[in-house]
């Protein structure tokens, strides 16, 4: 630790790493996010990516940014604007140059800052400070190319394998100003590269002469410092959403004493989930990469039938395409989690991009009256928590249960607390065997619980129960093919109760904030984090306001109508153009006091737009 | 010895069939299929339970329902997909897929290929009327180019898949052809295709009497059955004709059918069936054989060919992993994973 340097106390910083899409920028924000998170602060990331893998050099549309936000406590989201930016070119400047806060610092690569560097990223002048108006920042050019190169002089490397060193260089320059200490660090480079030591020694090189750098030369007047959190006892790991929602499915399986089989299909941001069910040969997982989406949730509902938990991973196109497939597992009520990664759309959209898009998609998206359960993940975190709960209710209650998450959550990270399970609620799968009281030779498939309205699941290879099903309405009470008018009416309301039964068995809503508060925020998935800051900080600005965050939406917590029925105002903040509001609309025909907060861009929420909005909005605007 | 007899006599055919009224047209060439597939399972012994059939949708995908069996009637063209799932999920059960010339070559088409590229050990009965029966008479994508139906009342404009053909471009390891009529070579193709490890194709040239009646008559009449079709055994000479005095040579890279005794030919140069052999250039040209080219179409078991099973090289991989990695909880997972760190 230099002594003679100021060191600041600061609460929360956001800092982005941004740079060519092949500057290595994802691995120095995700480095610099997990060392924070060993530190002991809390952290929130946002690695934001260009659509194409590999755009040309330097130019706009290639830049890519990893955000991430520390903080003692307190942190829910990845924050709006940038506190400290590292630019490797002018084009990531150019492109986060919106994103400044005022008096923030620019750490930038003089030697990519040269002519042609400007224009490839559409510069007129030579100064892009001045032309982009960026007045209030505190700009540190480091010759950081040059620098690695001579740092790793010695290292026996390539050329093209010391530059890729860079990001380190400037992630070591980056950890100097905030004061962390590189052995974690080191450790994850060690992890990460174990299989190639010579990379580890460069990049360790790399990284320390960058923080050295930082520290010799006292590049900013101060450093700071973000105390550590007293976090609850107990080992942590930091995961992002799409990792969590895998794990939710394996602990979900352990618990109901099934195989997980997930048939999938890769598609931009969901892939994760079936990479990393992949691996997990080890918990006996069979995760099938399939021929298309079809394939993908047909091969679960084939292995829902043959009694696994099964499980179909995707994002927009795919779960439009798995529609019909829906309808069938609806129809037959077999468990099925669907897990939904929302992307920015119509069409193929922008893939990268996060959005709440899919709502009505989940809701509405088949043919026929076709009624099933909608979940929705707040945080990657409980990305884990909600496929867990997806799980249950599917293996309980006999129906598909569609699970959105989105771009956001999905690849974000947090760190997380690994849970023992011993503390989360068992499983019991509704198998005929277990749960059917009577012979099995009065058994019919179509037989349900009489409180639940749940059928019994008879799995092939169980001697006495053969039984046919399919995608045909079926006579009440054999399950025999029936077209009789009554008896679909009676199937159509039967099918629906049994999800609104659903009901009983989910946790009441909870709202959070002022007690005797006019005003309740609404949300659900992905943007719990930002809802739940604007929050706060109305209230710090003296607002009385209240937020409920849903997880569960169809069926929603018992008591929503009357918990949204106490308050003056309810706003509906979603990334759509309004889905859950109407939907809220359509369940609650009472409530006409809804203002809709809605931001289409593919990008997350900015709280300081929020607080300005809902102030307005409150103040009767 | 007498256990084993006993075994042989678990099952009757009865035993598999299930108490529905069985609803196809009158005279359909399903009602031999399905009476086919239980004496097959009867002879193969194979306990009701542990059997699942799968079915799209079509009039032959109704089967299901008349099996006293696991049975599963899904949705149009993905029953492939679904039987893989069953499959792999358990690879103990014996898996059949019921399916249409439509359901599984035209909306089914990439289930399907996928399902034989796999080599997942499934079972695939695909009737072949050369029509969709169930929406009632449009063409489908096997039937002749210039085909009238109510689809293509000046007659199609496209080309046929051959069954056999995606079958073996998919790299099938298993082919075989049968028709409705001919009870015996169809119950002993089902069985041979149950035995065989992997994707067995069954193709079953099947009549529909309601919208495309006699379509397969040239062969399937008993007239010219025995000229125009030629049933092949694996290691035994393709030999053909009322008097079996026809067979089958090779004349440069062509297959001709000769009579025995005339133009020179003898027994000797008649060609002996590999059904086992790797490579499939003339099992291929052989299931491609056809009346027009005066050639018998061909019977029986085409092709059948041993190769990994994409069931059980995933368990088997899953065991490896297993082996190296002691069994753990889910906890105990995430504790030794990388990046853990403990707050005292
Ligand atoms: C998604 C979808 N598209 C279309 C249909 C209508 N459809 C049902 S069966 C069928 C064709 C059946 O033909 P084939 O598979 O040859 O069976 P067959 O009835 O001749 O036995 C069609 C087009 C459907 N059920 N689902
Ligand atoms: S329409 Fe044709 S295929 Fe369908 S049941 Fe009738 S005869 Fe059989």
């Amino acid at each position: 630790m230099p002594t003679n340097a100021v060191v600041t106390d600061i609460k929360q910083v956001t800092i982005r790493f941004s740079g060519d899409s092949g500057d290595g920028m994802q691995l120095s924000g995700t480095l610099f996010s997990t060392l924070s998170a060993i530190f002991g602060n809390e952290i929130a990331t946002f690695p934001d990516f260009p659509a194409e893998i590999r755009a040309p050099q330097g130019s706009l549309h290639g830049v890519s940014g990893f955000q991430v936000r520390i903080g003692a406590k307190d942190v829910y989201n990845s924050g709006d604007k940038t506190d400290v930016l590292v630019a490797m070119n002018p084009a990531a400047l150019k492109v986060n140059a919106p994103y400044l806060k005022k008096g923030s610092i620019v750490l930038f690569d003089t030697d990519s800052f040269q002519k042609k560097d400007m224009d490839k990223a559409l510069f007129k002048t030579q100064d892009p400070f001045e032309e982009l108006n960026l007045q209030d920042i505190q700009p540190i050019g480091v010759a950081i190319t040059s620098m690695t190169k001579s740092s790793l002089e010695d290292s026996g490397l390539e050329n093209k394998e010391m530059l890729r060193c860079k990001n380190m260089f400037a992630l070591g320059i980056v950890c100097w100003l905030f004061n962390r200490p590189l052995e974690i660090a080191d450790k994850l480079l060690e992890q990460k590269f174990a299989k190639r030591p010579k990379i580890v020694v460069a990049n360790i090189k790399a990284l320390t002469d960058g923080y050295n750098y930082g520290n010799n030369i006292h590049l900013t007047a101060s450093t700071y410092r973000i105390e550590p959190i007293e976090a609850t006892k107990g080992f942590y790991t930091d995961v992002n959403g799409n990792t969590a929602t895998a794990y939710g499915l394996i602990a979900a399986a352990e618990k109901a004493g099934l195989q997980l089989f997930l048939g999938s299909y890769p598609i931009t941001p969901a892939t994760d989930i079936l990479q990393e069910l992949a691996k997990r040969k080890d918990f006996g997982v069979k995760a099938l990469q399939m021929e298309d989406e079809i394939a993908g949730i047909t091969s679960s509902i084939g292995a829902a039938f043959a009694g696994s938990l099964a499980a179909t991973s995707t994002s927009g196109p795919g779960l439009a395409l798995k529609s019909e497939a829906l309808g069938l597992a609806v129809m037959t009520e077999l468990p099925l989690v669907v897990i939904d990664v929302q992307r920015s759309g119509p069409s193929t959209g922008m893939p990268t991009k996060s959005e709440q898009t899919d709502l009505n998609q989940a809701l509405y998206g088949r043919n026929g009256e076709s009624p099933l359960v909608v979940m929705a993940a707040a945080s990657p975190i409980d990305c884990f928590e909600s496929a867990y709960a997806a799980s249950k209710i599917a293996l309980e209650h006999m129906t598909p249960v569609i699970l959105l998450t989105d771009g956001y959550i999905a690849n974000g990270s947090s760190a997380w607390k690994i849970p023992d399970m011993k503390e989360y609620p068992d499983i019991n799968p509704h198998f005929v065997q277990t749960h059917f009281n009577g012979d099995a030779g009065e058994w019919k498939p179509f037989m349900r619980d009489e409180d639940t309205l749940v059928r019994y699941w008879g799995v092939p290879g169980t001697p006495s129960y053969m039984h046919r099903i399919g995608g045909l309405e079926k006579d009440l009470l054999t399950g025999v093919i029936s077209s009789n008018p009554e008896n679909h009416q009676r199937m159509v309301n039967i099918r629906k109760q049994k999800i609104d039964n659903i009901a009983n068995f989910i946790p009441e809503q909870e709202v959070l904030g002022d007690p005797d508060a006019d005003t309740l925020i609404v949300g659900w998935g992905g943007t719990h984090g930002h809802l739940l800051e604007t929050m706060l900080r109305l209230r710090d600005n003296g607002k009385k306001v209240a937020y409920a965050h849903f997880r569960y939406i169809s069926p929603l917590p018992a008591n929503s109508h009357e918990l949204l029925k106490r308050y003056k105002k309810i706003i509906v903040a979603e990334q759509n153009n309004g889905q859950f509001a109407n939907y809220l609309n359509g369940q609650f025909a009472d409530l006409n006091n809804i203002c809709k907060y809605n931001k289409v861009e593919g990008q997350p929420f900015k709280v300081s737009d929020m607080v300005e909005a809902f102030t307005q909005m409150m103040e009767g605007k | 010895m007498e256990a084993t007899e006993i075994k042989y006599q678990k099952y009757l055919a009865k035993d598999y069939k299930s108490e529905n009224a069985v609803r196809w047209c009158p005279g359909c060439g399903d009602y031999a299929i399905l009476t086919c597939l239980h004496k097959a399972l009867a002879e193969l012994n194979v306990d009701p339970h542990n059997t699942a059939v799968i079915s799209g949708i079509g009039c032959s995908s109704r089967l299901p329902y008349y099996m006293n069996t696991y049975g599963f009637h899904s949705i149009h063209g993905r029953a492939a997909a679904i039987a893989t799932g069953v499959k792999v999920a358990n690879p103990a059960l014996s898996v059949w897929v019921a399916t249409g010339d439509g359901d599984s070559l035209a909306i089914g088409g990439n289930h399907f290929i996928h399902a034989v590229r796999r080599n997942v050990d499934i079972n695939i009965l695909l009737f072949n009327n050369k029509i969709y029966g169930l929406t009632k008479g449009q063409y489908s994508p096997t039937s002749s180019r210039g085909f009238v139906s109510k689809s293509s009342p000046y007659g199609t404009v496209e080309d046929p898949f051959h069954p056999a053909e995606l079958c073996f471009g998919a790299r099938g390891t298993f082919f075989a052809r049968a028709i409705d009529v001919d009870m015996k070579t169809q119950v002993d193709v089902m069985v041979e295709a149950a035995r065989h490890k992997g994707t067995s194709v069954v193709e079953v040239l099947q009549n529909c009497v309601i919208f495309n009646d006699g379509i397969h008559n040239k062969i399937s009449d008993r007239n010219w059955k025995a000229d125009n079709t030629i049933t092949l055994r694996h290691g035994e000479k393709m030999l053909f004709g009322k008097e079996n005095d026809k067979g089958l040579v090779l004349e440069g890279w062509n297959l001709k059918a000769v009579t025995i005794g005339e133009e020179g030919y003898t027994l000797e140069d008649v060609l002996v069936h590999d059904a086992t052999s790797k490579d499939n250039t003339l099992q291929m040209k052989l299931a491609l054989m056809d009346t027009t080219n005066e050639l018998p179409v061909a019977l029986g078991v085409i092709r059948s060919v041993e190769a990994p099973t994409y069931e059980k090289d995933y368990e088997q991989q899953i065991e490896e992993v297993q082996q190296k990695n002691p069994k753990r909880s889910f906890t105990d997972f995430l504790l030794s994973s990388s990046n853990v760190w403990e707050v005292k």
